[in-house]
């Protein structure tokens, strides 16, 4: 199913990191708006940056990737919605700082064979490592391209071995309100959990996740593990996991309990089914300035789009 | 209070009613507006349109209660700025957003109700600056001007109404600013209500030599 060529070079060396911090597209874009305002030297203060020292991954190249350019890495790492921190984009960031993403335990249970609690450091050795550059899309309108490191889920799943009852995979993040003051308010319904159909959760795009740019993932996004479910809107793939289950019936998940008539349990991308307050029509690629089409299923229709063959996409949103 | 004193006073508004939208080009120069600017644009003159537009609806009943006549010079002042920043902010949607492109603008005003809303309180607020200058009271006479002008007070709930439905998920902005508008129209409604039981038989007010300087967008 998976071509996985060796290679030796870390992802972060193929595109140094460097050069995606130099913000480029935007500016062109900008000085069309700041046409009668001065534009001074455009290299002149960044704004802080929360650099985190993380660890670098070796990893093997996945042909699930897409070619597009990467978005930077100070943007994947400052623009995040994760409501744990905080409501702000600009806030997980900092209050990420001293989060604790090891030791690390994350338990495997509900309708499996035998129920396993996983080490951080020996889930991640399951299966190669890959990188896998995704699209990602926020519910909100704006999307990255984001190069992960992770393997499929599915390595799990089938090492664990489901029972026939198990037709849903509920995940949960982790709650601990010294370390997320966002699950002080009652913002979501806290942990925040969410859910996939067991083939869903078996397809070969779905990631399990430890890492981004070849390096473990900085707390913001989600350390130590999350998944990615690249054809979803970005809340799909939650972060910060403790616990897998396998259950038998659609799992309670965190912004469909919040808003069910916003966000369906499904949340596949779709540009025509508009969220009931904005249209999904259009997306802003961070960094660029034109807003691009929004593609069905995120541009990976041809992979995915079988699985739900025969459903009303616009009543199973 | 000394003419000197208003014109420095109205100085210093100037230079703070501009100061949000030079800070927002200086960061838009900079590369300082983060990961998605045009966002970031978007929300910062949309706020400050609600914040110059509270501001302007607070300056009656504070003069009302500190009895400080001359704050109301300023009035029309922050009502122009309150229009300014709005229209900066339909700016940022219908260029950035839309690409002024006509028939997806007016599908969104028809479809989305936060736009519908945002629409209105902007087209609200259009008259009001318009008729801003003391030749329009003229005009239109003190009376009819007066009247034209309450339309404020429809934009404001637009406005906020608009901020509310667009949030998605974290109340907390829009619930302060619709608890401040709230307090503000309430103090109107007691103040009003106050005034007819006081002035039984009806007895006309006196203008105050005060109210002959023309607001912006507000009829106090």
């Amino acid at each position: 199913m998976l071509i996985k060529k060796a290679s030796d070079i870390p992802s972060s060396e193929i595109t140094p990191k460097s050069i995606y911090m130099n913000r480029r597209s935007f500016l062109s874009g900008a000085a069309a708006f700041a046409a009668g305002m001065t534009m001074l030297g455009c290299e002149m203060v960044k704004p802080s940056e929360v650099v985190h020292a993380n660890t670098k991954l070796t990893t093997v190249k996945s042909q699930f990737s897409t070619t597009e350019p990467e978005t930077p890495f100070k943007d994947i790492t400052n623009y995040n919605n994760f409501y744990e921190f905080s409501t702000d984009k600009y806030g997980p960031a900092d209050l990420a700082r001293n989060f604790r993403s090891r030791p690390w335990k994350v338990k495997v249970g509900g309708a499996v064979a035998q129920k396993k609690t996983y080490e951080i450091d020996d889930l991640m050795k399951l299966a190669p490592l890959e990188e896998r550059i995704y699209r990602l899309r926020c519910v909100e309108g704006w999307s990255m391209v984001i190069p992960w490191v992770g393997f499929s889920l599915s390595n799990l799943i089938n090492q664990m071995q489901p029972t026939s009852k198990a037709k849903y995979v509920k995940f949960t993040t982790l709650m601990d309100m010294t370390q997320f003051p966002g699950q002080r308010s009652q913002v979501l319904d806290w942990p925040y959990t969410e859910g996939l159909r067991m083939d869903e959760a078996m397809h070969p795009l779905t990631l399990l996740t430890f890492g981004l740019y070849g390096e473990t993932l900085p707390n913001q996004d989600g350390a130590p593990v999350r998944i990615v479910v690249p054809w979803k809107y970005g809340f799909k793939s939650i972060k910060s996991i403790v616990s897998i289950d396998f259950v038998g019936s659609e799992p309670a998940t965190a912004w469909n309990t919040a808003a069910p008539n916003e966000y369906g349990f499904y949340s596949n991308v779709n540009p025509n089914v508009d969220h009931p307050r904005w249209s999904q029509a259009t997306e802003r690629r961070i960094g660029e300035f034109f807003k691009r089409k929004t593609l069905i299923f995120n541009g990976y229709g041809d992979q995915v789009a079988s699985m739900y063959n025969g459903m009303d996409l616009k009543k199973y949103f | 209070m000394r003419r000197r004193w208003i014109v420095l006073l109205k100085v210093v508004v100037w230079i703070l009613c501009l100061s949000p939208v030079s800070w927002l080009a200086w960061k838009a120069t900079h590369d300082l507006l983060g990961a998605n600017p045009l966002s970031e644009i978007t929300l910062s003159t949309g706020h400050w349109t609600l914040y110059l537009l509270l501001i302007t609806l607070a300056i009656s009943p504070l003069r009302k209660i500190t009895h400080l006549n001359w704050l109301i010079r300023f009035r029309r002042l922050v009502g122009l700025f309150a229009f300014f920043y709005g229209c900066l902010h339909l700016m940022t949607y219908l260029w950035f957003d839309k690409f002024f492109d006509v028939h997806e603008i007016v599908k969104d005003i028809y479809k989305r109700p936060f736009i519908t809303a945002g629409m209105t309180a902007w087209v609200l607020m259009f008259p009001l600056a318009l008729t801003s200058t003391a030749r329009s009271i003229r005009w239109l006479g003190g009376k009819r001007w007066q009247i034209l002008h309450r339309l404020i007070y429809a934009s404001a709930i637009a406005g906020v109404v608009h901020f509310w439905w667009l949030v998605k998920r974290d109340l907390t902005r829009p619930e302060i600013m619709a608890a401040i508008l709230i307090g503000l129209l309430g103090f109107r409604i007691i103040d009003r209500l106050l005034a007819a039981r006081a002035s039984h038989p009806a007895i006309m007010r006196p203008k105050t030599s005060n109210e002959a300087e023309p607001s912006g967008v507000s009829p106090g």
